[in-house]
């Protein structure tokens, strides 16, 4: 079962980036005219293949966090989605588990293999966020954790001697879990979504989805949208990133229609119709964690892992973190010389380079 | 009291679905809607069953626990529920004591999110604020977020948690010994139930084979309110309505309104804070007579003579008022 990373770039170098038009998702290249036939075959196309030995090769990083109070099945997701144990379940119900007072973050990091190829996979947790009388500011040492990833890219970024491939512990992609009240976001999802969706790619979920019927569920994604676009929150995929019109159209079904996914997660296995499913066991019937009848699962992995994981990484990369070291060697002001005509803007930039292809 | 939304709204529907013959009585008040706050709404009900009528009240608490920063949002709460007991001290004392009206709060059904871990620190924070002072009926809502196992699970912590906290609950009370066995084994079964977790649902929805029940329709199944093997629904029904609900009125006036009542004017015997009462209550006047601490007459003399004669009227009033309430407490008993 693939899982689609093969078809990913391992991590380049930034010059690679900056000099070149992002690459599409392999597709495979039609022959252009009928020139290149009469010329014979040159054998252009077989960089794909040669990038994916690459990947193979080296492979490549991760970085997941998950934001949300405590209870709304945050680890079990992540177990689902990468189909292995990778999230400690901090409610193995017996253990004494106190919330924390104040939010915590925990990184832990694992290796998950699949067709040859290697990811190293970082899930960030962030116990406590959403769980005290006073959550005040609680967004702020998530805030801080990912501007501290940044720092430390930018650091070794800048050396003379820099490593051959920099560490990458920035967070590539950020599920904040809604609680399914079915009413509206809270106050508190806002003003989380409003701070950190302009310095990390945020992927808003409703979490256990299994307790509204489909109405239920229909009418609260609407108002979700609604509350996002009124508070001016844009969630990933962004709309002023999108490339070009086969880029928006996708990204506009997905945004308008799909997100934000209502997903419930399990690591327990069923029996139904002859299968083994992963699902959740109740009086009344069996909820299929992959069946799109259910609930949205299937389209968050989808979408997380099959077709947008190294956009997310992408965006990260060239804007997200672009714009923390344009603002960091602005305020520092002493730059090394060769670094000076590289401060400009990175969405603009980002989008004359869209422009010019 | 709802933390996030429910389900309670659906529940006083299921509640009274058989009784009504005739006519609502529906009185809704609903406390100015400031942003981000709690509100207070209370909507009244007259429910009519084989000739009794029950005047049934109910009190929403929309808005408790929604806002980034919940600190001391249980105040408005604890405040109405002593204000329900002021009210009903100053109608005892007073002279027309024959129709009092009862808006004393008799039952708090406390809503636990199912998505958590157990009590959170505000469920915690708010039962403390409440519980000397209100009968706590522990609810889980939206119970059909959870498979049994979870369930079980859940409601282990969360006794463990009250036990820890020492928040006293509404007890239920023990069987007479002189009941059945079968009578007996549904109390104890009841009682091991708590905190119920419930689904509240007023739609009526019909799955596949079997008769329409009330319920929620899912693609994989429809769960059903009055399934005991869904949720607990049928038991908090038939403990607040057929079996408890006379206990948890006495209760509330036994225990809970007379430790207030007893707080209350032990406060006001001590001196200075008879002064501090009588200042307080100048702009609250209810239309029967208040023996309680009186308003000074309006007197042009000097101040200090004044102050002389408020405090000598104020003692007397005292007095006599607690030779009233002596004697009313003594006549209460025959009555109940």
């Amino acid at each position: 079962m693939s899982k689609g990373f093969a078809e990913n770039r391992t991590d380049v170098t930034m010059s690679e980036l900056v000099a070149e038009p992002r690459p599409k998702p392999a597709v495979p290249m039609k022959p252009l005219g009928i020139s290149s036939n009469l010329l014979g075959y040159i054998g252009i196309d077989t960089i794909i293949e040669q990038m994916r030995k690459k990947t193979m090769k080296t492979g490549f990083d991760f970085n997941i966090m998950v934001v949300g109070q405590s209870g709304l099945g945050k680890s079990t997701l992540i177990n689902t989605l990468f189909k292995s144990q990778v999230s400690r379940k901090s409610a193995s119900w017996n253990r004494e588990e106190k919330i924390p007072k104040t939010v915590e973050i925990k990184a832990i990091g694992h290796v998950i293999e699949e067709g040859g190829v290697k990811m190293k996979l970082t899930v960030i947790d962030t116990p406590g966020f959403g769980d005290q009388i006073n959550n005040e500011n609680c967004w702020e040492p998530i805030e801080k954790y990912i501007n501290e990833q940044y720092e430390k890219f930018l650091k070794e970024e800048v050396n003379i001697a820099r490593k051959k491939r920099i560490p990458d512990t920035r967070v590539h992609c950020c599920l904040y879990f809604i609680s399914p009240t079915g009413h509206s976001l809270r106050p508190l999802d806002l003003e989380f979504m409003k701070h950190l969706s302009k310095v990390v790619n945020i992927v808003p979920i409703i979490a256990k989805a299994d307790t509204m019927t489909l109405e239920e569920k229909m009418e609260f994604k609407q108002r979700v949208r609604k509350e996002l676009e009124v508070n001016g929150i844009e969630f990933y995929p962004q709309k002023e990133f999108d490339e070009d019109l086969e880029d928006k159209t996708e990204n506009d079904k997905i945004r308008q229609e799909s997100m934000p996914f209502a997903v419930v997660g399990s690591d327990k296995e069923y029996q139904v119709n002859g299968k083994r499913v992963l699902g959740r066991k109740t009086p009344w019937g069996i909820i299929e964690v992959e069946n799109l009848t259910h609930c949205e699962f299937a389209l968050l992995r989808d979408f997380v892992i099959r077709t947008h994981l190294q956009d997310l990484k992408e965006v990260t990369h060239n804007i997200h973190y672009e714009t923390y070291r344009a603002r960091r060697l602005n305020d520092n002001g002493g730059l090394p010389r060769h670094l000076l005509h590289q401060i400009s803007p990175p969405s603009r930039a980002w989008k004359n380079k869209a422009r010019r292809r | 009291m709802d933390k996030e939304y429910v389900g309670f709204a659906a529940l006083p529907s299921q509640l009274h679905r058989k009784s009504v013959k005739k006519g609502f009585d529906f009185t809704l008040m609903v406390a100015a809607r400031l942003s981000q706050t709690l509100t207070i709404e209370r909507r009244g009900v007259e429910i009519e069953e084989e000739g009794i009528k029950v005047k049934l009240t109910l009190v929403d608490t929309p808005g408790f626990g929604d806002a980034v920063d919940n600190g001391d949002c249980w105040m408005p709460v604890v405040r109405f529920i002593e204000e329900q007991f002021e009210q009903y001290l100053r109608d005892e004392s007073g002279l027309n004591r024959k129709n009092i009206q009862d808006s004393r709060v008799h039952c708090c059904l406390y809503f636990i999110s199912p998505f958590g871990r157990g009590l959170r620190p505000l469920d915690v924070a708010f039962l403390r604020a409440v519980h000397e002072k209100v009968n706590i009926v522990p609810v889980i809502g939206k119970a059909d977020a959870l498979t049994p196992k979870e369930t079980q699970i859940l409601k282990q912590k969360i006794r463990e948690q009250l036990e820890e906290q020492e928040i006293n609950i509404y007890q239920f009370p023990d069987c007479d010994s002189d009941e059945d066995e079968d009578f007996k084994k549904q109390d104890a079964e009841m009682k091991e139930s708590i905190p119920f977790a419930v689904i509240g649902s007023s739609t009526v929805v019909r799955d596949g084979a079997t008769r329409p029940v009330r319920g929620r329709l899912y693609p994989w199944g429809a769960a059903e309110v009055e399934n005991p093997y869904h949720c607990d629904f049928l038991n908090l029904r038939r403990m607040l309505v057929q079996t408890h609900l006379q206990d948890l009125k006495e209760v509330t006036h036994d225990l809970l309104y007379e430790g207030y009542r007893a707080r209350c004017l032990q406060s006001l015997a001590r001196p200075g804070a008879r002064e501090r009462a009588s200042r307080s209550k100048l702009s609250r006047q209810s239309a029967t007579e208040i023996p309680l601490p009186m308003l000074p007459l309006a007197d042009t003399e000097k101040l200090i003579r004044e102050k002389d004669e408020e405090l000598r009227r104020m003692q007397e009033m005292l007095e006599k008022m607690q030779a009233q309430m002596q004697q009313s407490q003594g006549e209460q008993s025959d009555v109940l």
